[in-house]
């Protein structure tokens, strides 16, 4: 039971690529792909406003088909990571939209999903109080974590867990799971999430500063 | 969330322009806004940027029993999804007009023109044949969603690749991408679908109309025609009258501008598939703009989780053993087993937890728990007779009347 050096895939990012939200981007993790639209603060139905903060919405859009279960399930747990970390409070009244369009999914697709809407609150300028990541960690029979696994990884793995971790304190804001692990192998899986999730967060914290770089 | 409506004066300018021929982003009446086609991982999924408008589609087959009336022929499906990225105004789950309009004019101009010959997706006469799912997101709406769509569906059925199928007799065999290549469509022609915008009724006319000029024109032709100018499908909407040598004049440009786009997709496709081939890069992450500021790439990046282990160790040591401490079961009844320290089964006993919060000092052990309910069962008839009147109570149970005085 060691876990070995792992490797992250490329990954990449665009802000600002769509011209009608106010804010969007696209996340790549290998060739998973990612594209989130965020509306808000913006007016909402009478019927669904909160009176003390922000109503926040996630819709999650398959490539093919109709939305199923598994990405109503998804669209909350984005959900609950989002609104854990945006000021609602800020918003009384207001309705926060998150659209995310799987653009392909070759492996640790929430995890990319989850990446996607932190850049695309980003670029809204929505205020947060920390940020988040998403990182997929699958394992083997023997035990081996392997980060941000592909498909083929993430099929034949014996579990795969997926944890949001916030940027302050690297604390998980959530988890999502399938399989079976011992208690040790959820705590292995958290402290490699959380090292990987340092250089996701150097990731972005580059990336800003490339975007606000004067030349 | 709404849609921000145009104002009055805005709309004035924009008529003023183009009655001036001014277009707002610089183009001329018969230009097109830049085009840019990107294909991804899978086969049959692409990108269409049309300016701003952006359309992913993917394609996907799959294997199904014919219609009736048509054993032999294959299915082919579309589906335009305006989805709530695209602009704030749209509702969710809602089949809008735009949306079947859409719809309704890609079905005319890909399936009605029989640009994929569907007897070649037949597998087993009656039986199997592929159905073809067009799927198309609309991503952003800068105006112009039907040439933009019509452009990524031609695209994405080019490029997709179906599983080979083999028959033997009544056995039907659909082999991996491992076992045997996919095979490609059978494409006849590549129907793409050209938008013209009338103003100040047809006085004035613009190919490519954006969004604000969608909002201003009096009406819109679309003609739908391949590149040796055969016209698939022409719709008017929007009710202009126009004259014949308009629409002559509108299907020449229509020709000039077909000609451009297949040359420019069936070049997207040579680059892919050459790639491919290759075994070079391809896909969106290849496609990612490298010298934009808003955009940033990474390298594949190693982690070390080395010491992973040892901070584990630490984190559970640290933390307190699980109780495993299990007390022994209860069995109320025969057949029942209770662990833990729940209490006995209290449903349909409302009144007597009512009476059990006024004395507090009744926390009730389980063989109590018994003779109370017997008792009250005995009681029962009388208390549901009167459950809100607490002098009731008072006179129903003349064994506690300390309690109740207070």
């Amino acid at each position: 039971m060691e876990a070995v050096g792992s490797v992250l895939r490329e990954y990449g990012c665009e802000q600002s690529l769509l011209s009608r939200p106010d804010g969007s981007a696209t996340f790549l993790q290998g060739d998973t792909s990612v594209m989130a639209g965020v509306y808000g603060p913006a007016e909402i139905k009478v019927s669904r406003e909160i009176h003390n903060k922000a109503t926040l919405e996630v819709i999650l859009r398959p490539k093919t088909g109709l939305p199923a279960i598994q990405e109503k399930n998804q669209e909350q747990l984005i959900r609950e990571t989002c609104e854990s970390v945006i000021i609602g409070s800020l918003h009384p009244r207001t309705s926060i939209t998150i659209v995310l369009q799987i653009v392909s999914d070759a492996g640790s697709l929430l995890s990319c999903c989850l990446n996607a809407a932190c850049m695309g609150l980003m670029d809204a300028g929505l205020p947060m109080r920390a940020l988040f990541c998403g990182v997929t960690c699958a394992m083997d029979n023997d035990g081996t974590i392997t980060l941000d696994p592909n498909f083929r990884q993430q099929k034949e793995s014996r579990a795969v867990l997926t944890f949001a971790i916030e940027s302050t304190e690297r604390k998980v804001l959530m988890m999502s799971n399938r399989g079976v692990y011992s208690a040790t192998e959820l705590q292995q899986c958290i402290a490699a999430a959380q090292i990987a999730s340092e250089k996701l967060f150097q990731f972005y914290r580059d990336f800003i500063r490339r975007r606000y770089s004067k030349s | 969330m709404k849609e921000t409506p145009l104002s009055n004066c805005e709309r004035a300018f924009l008529l003023q322009a183009i009655a001036e021929r001014k277009r707002l982003d610089g183009r001329q009446t018969y230009d097109y806004r830049n085009i840019k086609i990107t294909f991804g991982t899978d086969y049959g999924c692409c990108i269409v940027e049309l300016g701003k408008t952006r359309v992913l589609c993917q394609v996907s087959s799959e294997i199904v029993t014919p219609k009736m009336n048509r054993p032999t022929e294959g299915i082919l499906f579309f589906d335009l999804a305006i989805s709530p990225m695209a602009f704030p105004g749209f509702e969710m789950g809602r089949n809008s007009e735009l949306s079947v309009k859409l719809n309704r004019l890609l079905e005319r101009c890909l399936r009605n023109s029989k640009c994929i010959d569907t007897e070649s997706l037949c597998v087993a006469a009656g039986e199997k044949v592929w159905q073809i799912r067009v799927d198309l997101h609309l991503l952003n709406h800068e105006g112009n969603i039907i040439d933009a769509a019509s452009i990524a569906a031609i695209a994405g059925l080019c490029h997709f690749r179906r599983p080979d199928v083999s028959v033997q007799g009544e056995e039907v065999t659909v082999y991996t991408p491992e076992e045997r290549d996919p095979v490609p469509l059978s494409i006849h022609h590549m129907p793409i679908c050209v938008s013209f915008a009338f103003f100040q009724q047809g006085i004035y006319l613009l190919v490519d109309p954006s969004e604000r000029e969608e909002w201003v024109m009096d009406g819109l032709l679309v003609i739908s025609m391949n590149k040796h100018r055969e016209i698939c499908t022409i719709q008017s909407s929007g009710g202009i009258m126009l004259l014949k040598e308009q629409v002559l004049r509108c299907s020449k440009v229509a020709g000039v501008k077909v000609g451009e786009i297949t040359e420019l997709i069936q070049k997207a496709l040579e680059n892919d598939k050459k790639a491919r081939k290759e075994g070079g890069k391809f896909g969106f992450a290849e496609s990612l703009p490298e010298k934009r500021i808003t955009a940033l790439k990474m390298e594949k990046s190693a982690v070390d989780t080395t010491d992973v282990e040892n901070k584990v160790e630490k984190i559970i040591l640290d933390a307190e053993p699980p109780s495993r401490v299990i007390s022994k079961p209860v069995v109320w009844t025969e057949g029942t087993a209770q662990i833990g320290e729940g209490q006995e089964n209290t449903w349909g006993q409302l009144e007597e937890s009512e009476e059990d919060d006024e004395d507090e000092d009744s926390a009730p052990e389980s063989p109590n728990v018994e003779m109370q309910t017997t008792k009250k069962k005995s009681l029962k008839d009388d208390v549901t007779m009167s459950d809100s009147e607490e002098d009731d109570v008072v006179i129903l149970q003349p064994e506690r009347p300390s309690q109740i005085s207070h």
